[in-house]
């Protein structure tokens, strides 16, 4: 598709809050068919990194590349309509809609066509495609026409997801999907995201550390806004600062 | 314009703007606070401008009436705040605007039933009457120099109260976080109703001193609430000093607007606000400030 | 190809085509007078279904809406000739145009406004309106202007309709409003509706999914603006004269308690919302001077008791009778919003 290896890449970013930097100078690249953990500590800035990222909030310093073009000041719209989904910590859906129709409206905006007025959405060939092609992808296709409040916490995570894959994204940024899950959910979930590891680029923030280690290509750790460490799985649970400042010395 | 004329409309807009503020700042602490959006704080300073009327001719003396109005003001707020806009807070923005504008209706016409809908004058206590020369045989009205005063004095009050006191800062912080106010135990219920009854009298005092500067009638509520909105909105939500100077900002457009340009006065106010809300969307100062 | 009209547009004809036989009854039912208070009821329905398209559909509670609708009817009043009727087609136009252009040019300044900054900046801009009316000579200042003949609308030399009969202006007024409703309708149909429902419910998540909210908030601003223009103009035909007072923002808070009562998202709510206002303050009115005390106090109770008005009321109706026929835990669960108008 493109010529750069990086679908995402983010150089020294930074972001204060008055005198405070929740997120101080982190870098890390994304490739596609990679899975990339994000971990740290409560208040490390994970969340505000994936807020950064996906443009949500503005950067108070650095710069972030999508697919080799410079989005530091690109809306959230924007970059979500040039392959950057993302999906939230706290289900984000929308509840009175149905499943179905939470997907299609995420997958409407890749080709909105909203002056076209009398067309139905419903019999839109795009969005409805794309739709259940992600709900097939997530497991959802059975509760496709429930109402989403209806679902169980663990099928709204899942839900979560399924919206991000709905705008067929290049670069995902999930923000601990696995948040609130039982054990055979998790596995599901888990089982999901090795599958979407081959087209897509995936950064994960996470808190489940068997999760993290089981999936993760590479770990990034983070403490107080800054990164500590960052490379592969094994690398990471070896280095001293990790295991003193996160892993409490157990490997 | 000559340097007499001047300093006499920069009084004015002083006079005007802190007005504005001392009814606007009870707006701006019951949003910021409670969440609410009341329409019907404009009513409660047309209840303070037709509280002086009746008031000083029955008691007779301004300063009583001054005081009695602002203890009625508080329990009456103490009750409103007890039997209605308690159930406010839990509700959405569009049934407290419906809601409050309801109770719009029912002041109204409970003023009309009670008082009339005579337009009212009140006169200028003894006391408070007469002018101070100002230089070129120009004379400015002691009473307005009161206003002024009084608003000032309250404003300090205010500051003093929410800066070095634990119930200011229990204010501030209820402004920028109400859940976590409720988690520290403080009783949030006496909270809001306490907030409620200040804000109450604030509009209900500016009602009563500006009772003998301005005419007291039916539609007086309205005017004053939009403006207080384009305060609110220029100042920023929640934003005590926001109100502050935004309100000294509207006195002086809305004062040298009507000097300079008669027919356009009306609009001036609202092309500021157009302005600001171009620059900075969410309004000068942020809330809880 | 075969299309599947829905159950909901039938009942729609069937009201209409029932309402369009009014003024042929006998009276005292279809007396002028019943007929005149028929129009007045359907242009608050355009408003108040302009309104719903707004507040209902995208989630954007405006205190300002009634700037538009005067604006209308202001254009209509001002560009009318006065010795000679003039052309209804063309006048009708541009009322809807020039409330349209209005609303985008406010919708432009306040669109980046969020929640009660909104609301306050609606009624703020709505209020800049009513005094640019009432403090100078553009419409005659405080004492309005007039509508000296009723427009006409005529097609091919052949005049359409005489509005000076009232039952001529009540079909007017009823195609109007038919008209309104299949707009809206369709708008709601289709990918842009469905995108003003997703900001209503959530507009993070649009905008996560690559949705530029502030240009669909501007568009459904801009388009609920026009249609109010359409009520606009029917009002200052119906009235012949115009003041600043209907663009006072009572006439805003009149228009929002219309779709609260009849039912946030409701496109028949809007219209029974409007019937039920128009009908009680003609009942409050006709009932004592101080009218409007009876209307406050109505208002407090209704929307304390019934959020979601009356067309709510017939959902929860309808969910308890679905309940007893199968008595699962269905009838807790709304059903999805997303295809019916």
């Amino acid at each position: 598709m493109s010529a750069t290896p990086f679908a995402l890449r983010a150089t020294g970013v930074t972001r204060r809050f008055g005198a405070l930097a929740a997120v101080h100078d982190v870098s890390l690249d994304l490739q596609r068919g990679e899975i990339h953990a994000v971990i740290g500590t409560n208040g490390a800035g994970k969340s505000t990194l994936v807020n950064l990222l996906s443009g949500e909030i503005p950067l108070s310093a650095g710069s972030v590349q999508l697919d080799g073009a410079d989005v530091t000041h690109w809306s959230q719209p924007r970059r979500a309509r040039a392959g950057l989904g993302r999906s939230y910590q706290r289900n984000n859906i929308f509840l009175p809609l149905s499943v179905r129709e939470n997907c299609r409206l995420a997958a409407q905006m890749q080709a909105q066509q909203a002056w076209k007025l009398w067309q139905p959405a419903a019999r839109c060939r795009f969005s409805t495609a794309r739709a259940d092609q992600a709900l097939e992808r997530a497991g959802l296709a059975a509760l496709a026409g429930r109402a989403a409040a209806s679902l169980s916490h663990g099928q709204k995570r899942q839900l979560e997801v399924a919206m991000c894959l709905a705008t067929t994204p290049t670069v995902l940024l999930l923000d601990e999907p696995l948040a609130g899950m039982g054990p055979e959910e998790s596995a599901r979930m888990l089982d999901l995201l090795r599958s979407l590891r081959a087209e897509h680029a995936l950064l994960l923030v996470e808190h489940d550390m068997e999760a993290v280690f089981a999936v993760a290509d590479k770990i990034t750790v983070m403490v107080d806004g800054g990164v500590i460490a960052s490379g592969s799985p094994e690398a990471v649970r070896a280095d001293a600062q990790v295991q003193a400042a996160y892993l409490g010395g157990h490997a | 314009m000559d340097l007499t004329t001047f300093l006499i409309q920069c009084l004015n807009s002083v006079q005007y703007g802190l007005l504005l503020f001392l009814v606007a700042s009870g707006l701006t602490l019951i949003f910021g606070i409670m969440g609410v959006i009341n329409l019907a704080h404009g009513s409660f300073y047309m209840i303070g401008a037709y509280m002086a009327f009746t008031l000083s001719s029955l008691v007779g003396n301004f300063a009583l009436a001054l005081l009695l109005g602002i203890v009625l003001a508080v329990v009456l707020g103490y009750l409103l705040e007890w039997c209605f806009f308690s159930f406010l807070y839990e509700r959405e923005h569009l049934s407290q605007v419906l809601m409050t504008y309801g109770l719009i209706l029912v002041f109204e016409e409970l003023r009309s039933i009670l008082v009339g809908d005579d337009v009212h004058g009140v006169a200028v206590p003894a006391w408070l009457g007469g002018s101070i020369a100002i230089g070129n045989g120009m004379a400015y009205p002691v009473y307005r120099l009161f206003m002024s005063g009084v608003c000032l004095a309250v404003a300090a009050g205010m500051y003093a109260v929410i800066r070095h006191t634990r119930l200011g800062m229990v204010v501030r912080a209820g402004s920028t976080n109400r859940e976590m106010v409720q988690s520290l135990g403080i009783d949030i219920a006496l909270l809001y109703r306490v907030v409620f009854a200040a804000g109450m009298a604030l509009a209900v005092l500016a009602g009563m001193i500006a009772a003998p500067v301005a005419s007291v009638y039916p539609g007086m509520g309205g005017s004053v609430l939009i403006v207080c909105f384009v305060v609110v909105v220029i100042g920023g939500i929640g934003s005590v000093k926001g109100a502050l100077v935004a309100a000294l900002l509207i006195g002086f457009v809305d004062t040298f607007g009507k000097v300079l340009w008669q027919q356009a006065a009306g609009v001036l106010v609202y092309v500021l606000m157009a302005a600001i809300l171009l620059w900075k969307p969410q309004g000068l100062f942020r809330q809880g400030t | 190809m075969h299309k599947h009209i829905p159950t909901a547009a039938w009942a729609w004809l069937a009201a209409f085509v029932l309402l369009a036989l009014l003024p042929v009854l006998p009276e005292p039912v279809g007396s002028a007078f019943h007929q005149e208070l028929g129009a007045k009821v359907l242009i608050m329905a355009i408003f108040a279904l302009s309104l719903q398209l707004l507040v209902g559909y995208t989630g954007l509670v405006s205190l300002g809406h009634a700037a538009f609708f005067g604006f209308a009817a202001y254009t209509v009043a001002l560009l009318a000739p006065q010795s000679e009727a003039g052309n209804g087609w063309w006048l009708l136009a541009a009322s809807v145009g020039a409330a349209a252009l209005l609303a985008f040019v406010i919708g432009l300044l306040v669109m980046r406004t969020r929640g009660i900054y909104f609301i306050m900046v609606t009624l703020a801009f709505a209020q800049m309106v009513y005094f640019v009316f009432h403090d100078t000579d553009l419409g005659g200042g405080s004492d309005g202007t007039y509508v000296y003949i009723k427009p006409e609308f005529t097609l091919f030399g052949h005049r359409l309709l005489d509005l000076e009969q009232s039952a001529h202006f009540y079909w007017l007024a009823l195609l109007l409003t038919a008209a309104t409703v299949g707009l809206l309708a369709l708008v709601l149909r289709a990918r842009l509706g469905h995108a003003l429902v997703g900001i209503r419910h959530n507009e993070q998540r649009m905008r996560a999914a690559g949705c530029n909210t502030t240009a669909y908030k501007l568009a459904s601003f801009t388009l609920a603006g026009g249609l109010s223009g359409v009520a606009g103009f029917l009002f200052a035909v119906q009235h012949g004269y115009v003041n600043p007072e209907i663009l006072a923002w009572h006439q805003s808070g009149n228009a929002l308690l219309m779709v609260i009562l009849g039912g946030i998202g409701s496109l028949p709510g809007a219209v029974l919302g409007a019937f039920s206002f128009v009908l009680l303050a003609e009942w409050f009115q006709g009932m004592t001077k101080h009218w409007q005390l009876l209307m406050g106090g109505f208002i407090i109770i209704a929307v304390a008791v019934l959020p979601q008005g009356i067309a709510g009321g017939f959902v929860w109706l309808r969910g308890r009778w679905q309940a007893r026929r199968r008595p699962t835990l269905a009838a807790v669960v709304p059903t999805p919003q997303e295809s019916t108008p």
